[in-house]
């Protein structure tokens, strides 16, 4: 099937004919999981809209945007400070591997037992069916778990790849660590794009980067409301496509949608019938387009309303201190904001603890399912603390391992399903 | 045949990957209860069962409950999972159970119960159907041995040898090499038993194990397992008679009294 964009992806010399086929089959799943949703708000028009162009028009923009000069800045991880590449004129990406896509060619390169987000993405490159990676002039890496850090590795044989070094605890030193990390960054990114990045730059970066994660913590209020006014889905992909779309244009737009949320919350009207049971998902982050386990979930009585995770609350809870007025006080202010992310790559990590907790209490949910990808030990491993402290509070925990794979829909469906009647 | 049912009567399905039991219930206890083999054609064999019953309310459990839902859609049909039937199946046999095991065809579930047959923590095994009943049921065709007798043949045991492997395909290659070795298939067979054991003794840890502890499901049939769940946990565990019928009982009365008023 031709498509518009066919010769700008051949430019990017993707594979044709795989990339209509895997166009088609995300297509298919999306109306299936979302467009078949009752009473979606109109605001989530955007959304379809923006996916349905997820390689098409955003791409476009992209390509334009580096035949104007501009540098395209690839991420897999919320701890690559945005504010620097935007500050030296740059464009950032959160590339998505969420899809088991050319599994059987990053098998070739990696053992099977590594986590599905990692094969997604080394398998996206190697069966050449990602815009997003094609775009990149540079594609950063960090040192979060030792699966990612050593795929890496391999990976910079066939991309640009710069890897950042993510402390693993919160000592002096760690921040100090962290601090050269982020200058070494900023002195990369200042050479890529040959901008010099001015306390002006960075100031307004910093305002822009905030004011997306402000209207998504504006999303993360109103969404909590009794009767839910918006599918845990929804909001899901809202969170994904943060990470890919243009900033100031998603921010107005999300801004939007929220006047209609609180028109929604307003008339009392919800998503879902009354009694069904709220639920907290904590844990890793699930890219577009692992919807899987949302969609489970959301189909068996039950519907999201918090993501405890790296594409949700992880993202968004914090924000840089506007307060600075020299670059040098600026880059402190990032390296204080990026020191407080509570991943599981920390130990101990006891603030995580506490984050979930005080988010389930706040949301009233009935539980939380943790949700740990396969092979990935931090988080799993983790997940037995999480739940010791949910327990402590009162709250039901469910503890997921799964992939991207389809055969264990079932099984999940039948867990899930339980938990939910279990908390009623 | 029970026809011309009263309203009192209502019917729990429980439709498992091996098999399907039936019970119908009414105010003074179980009425009827029928067991069929789930065969490659689920529905036909539901149909058949359900012959005399199509106006009653039914409660579907097991992995077969959604088809059986969108199937008989002109009766009043509805769905919980298999840890919420066996669980309160549980609980009206046995008022005083605090634990439920259940290893069925391809599924193992623990649950850990508060009175009422209310579920307080559940542990399912995932994808994959190591230790379950089919694992039995492979390992018995391995050594040429009736599914139904297996457990007395692994009773007739002279020796304990630890069978380390828990996937099928890895068991059967490591009894193979056993047998090349010239051991005893009734040995064998131990061990295969006790690799079960083990694993399931690993996942009830997990939820806490107090006693009475129920063992349902239809490996609670097979003698040798129910003897090394009383060897390594020092204590006599429960087996009801019809340990397969507890999931379809716990459907039934689900449909009698929903889960709040047993």
């Amino acid at each position: 099937m031709s498509n518009v964009h066919d010769e700008m992806w051949e430019n990017l010399n993707l594979d044709l004919d795989a990339h209509s086929g895997l166009l088609q089959v995300l297509g298919k799943f999306y109306g299936d999981i979302y467009v078949s949703q009752q009473g979606r708000l109109k605001g989530m028009e955007y959304l379809d809209f923006v996916l349905s162009e997820v390689h098409g028009l955003r791409i476009k923009e992209l390509q334009d945007a580096k035949a104007a000069g501009k540098k395209v800045v690839g991420t897999f991880c919320v701890f690559v400070p945005e504010e620097i590449v935007l500050a030296a004129g740059g464009i950032q990406v959160g590339l998505c591997a969420g899809a088991e896509i050319g599994k059987d060619e990053a098998e070739k390169v990696l053992p099977r037992s590594t986590c599905a987000l990692i094969k997604s993405f080394v398998g996206f490159k190697l069966s050449r069916l990602c815009p997003y990676i094609e775009s990149c002039d540079l594609i950063v890496g960090e040192t979060t778990c030792d699966g990612k850090k050593k795929a890496y590795e391999i990976f910079s044989d066939y991309a640009p790849v710069y890897v950042m070094e993510i402390p693993q605890m919160k000592n002096g030193c760690d921040r100090d660590l962290w601090k050269s990390e982020v200058m070494r960054f900023k002195s990369q990114v200042e050479e890529i794009t040959g901008n010099k990045i001015t306390a002006a730059d960075l100031s307004g970066a910093i305002k822009l980067v905030n004011d997306r994660r402000r209207v998504l913590q504006r999303l993360n209020r109103l969404r909590a409301a009794v009767p839910t006014p918006i599918s845990g889905r929804d909001v899901l992909l809202i969170n994904q496509i943060s990470f890919y779309d243009d900033p100031v244009r998603f921010t107005s737009k999300i801004s939007e949608l929220c006047d209609e949320l609180e028109e929604r919350i307003k008339s009392g009207e919800g998503i879902v019938p009354e009694g069904t049971t709220r639920l907290m998902l904590s844990g890793c982050p699930m890219a577009v387009p692992n919807w899987k386990l949302p969609y489970i979930i959301e189909s068996s009585g039950a519907v999201i309303v918090g993501e405890e995770s790296c594409i949700g609350t992880r993202n968004t809870r914090d924000l840089v201190q506007e307060t600075g007025k020299t670059v040098e006080d600026m880059l402190d202010a990032i390296v204080d904001r990026y020191m407080r992310i509570d991943c599981a790559c920390f130990t101990p990590n006891t603030e995580r603890m506490e984050n979930i907790v005080a988010m389930a209490r706040e949301l009233q949910v009935k539980g939380v399912i943790h949700y740990g990808l396969s092979f990935c030990q931090p988080y799993s491993i983790e997940a037995f603390k999480v739940e010791k402290a949910l327990s402590g509070a009162g709250i039901p925990m469910l503890a997921i391992e799964t992939d991207y794979g389809m055969e264990d829909m079932e099984q999940l469906k039948t867990r899930v399903e339980a938990f939910v009647e279990m908390t009623r | 045949m029970a026809s011309g049912l009263d309203e009192e009567t209502v019917a729990g399905i429980d439709i498992g990957s091996r098999s399907i039991e039936l019970v119908l219930l009414n105010a003074d206890g179980v009425l009827r209860q029928v067991k069929s083999p789930t065969t490659f054609d689920p529905l036909g064999q539901c149909r058949k069962m359900m012959g005399v019953i199509d106006k009653s309310r039914v409660i579907a459990t097991g992995y077969g409950r959604k088809l059986f839902a969108e199937s008989f859609s002109g009766i009043n049909v509805s769905t919980i999972t298999e840890i919420q039937a066996y669980a309160l199946g549980v609980g009206f046999l046995y008022p005083e159970a605090k634990t439920v095991l259940d290893i069925g065809g391809q599924d193992t579930k623990v649950i850990s119960l508060a009175p009422k047959g209310k579920v307080v923590k559940f542990e399912m095994n995932d994808r994959c159907a190591a230790g379950t009943g089919k694992f039995l049921e492979f390992m018995a065709l391995a050594l040429q041995v009736p599914l139904e007798s297996f457990g007395e043949f692994a009773l007739r045991s002279d020796r304990r040898i630890k069978i380390n492997s828990m996937c099928t395909v890895f068991a059967e290659s490591e009894a193979t090499s056993l047998m090349a070795r010239g051991e005893r298939p009734e040995n064998i067979a131990m061990g295969l038993h006790s690799a079960i054991v083990s694993r399931t003794i690993a996942m009830l840890r997990r939820v806490g194990i107090s006693f009475p502890l129920v063992f349902a499901g239809g490996v609670a049939h097979n003698p040798c397992v129910v003897r090394l769940f009383e060897e390594q946990l020092g204590q006599a565990v429960t087996v009801p008679e019809n340990p397969d019928m507890v999931g379809a009982i716990g459907a039934a009365l689900y449909a009698r009294n929903g889960v709040a008023r047993i």
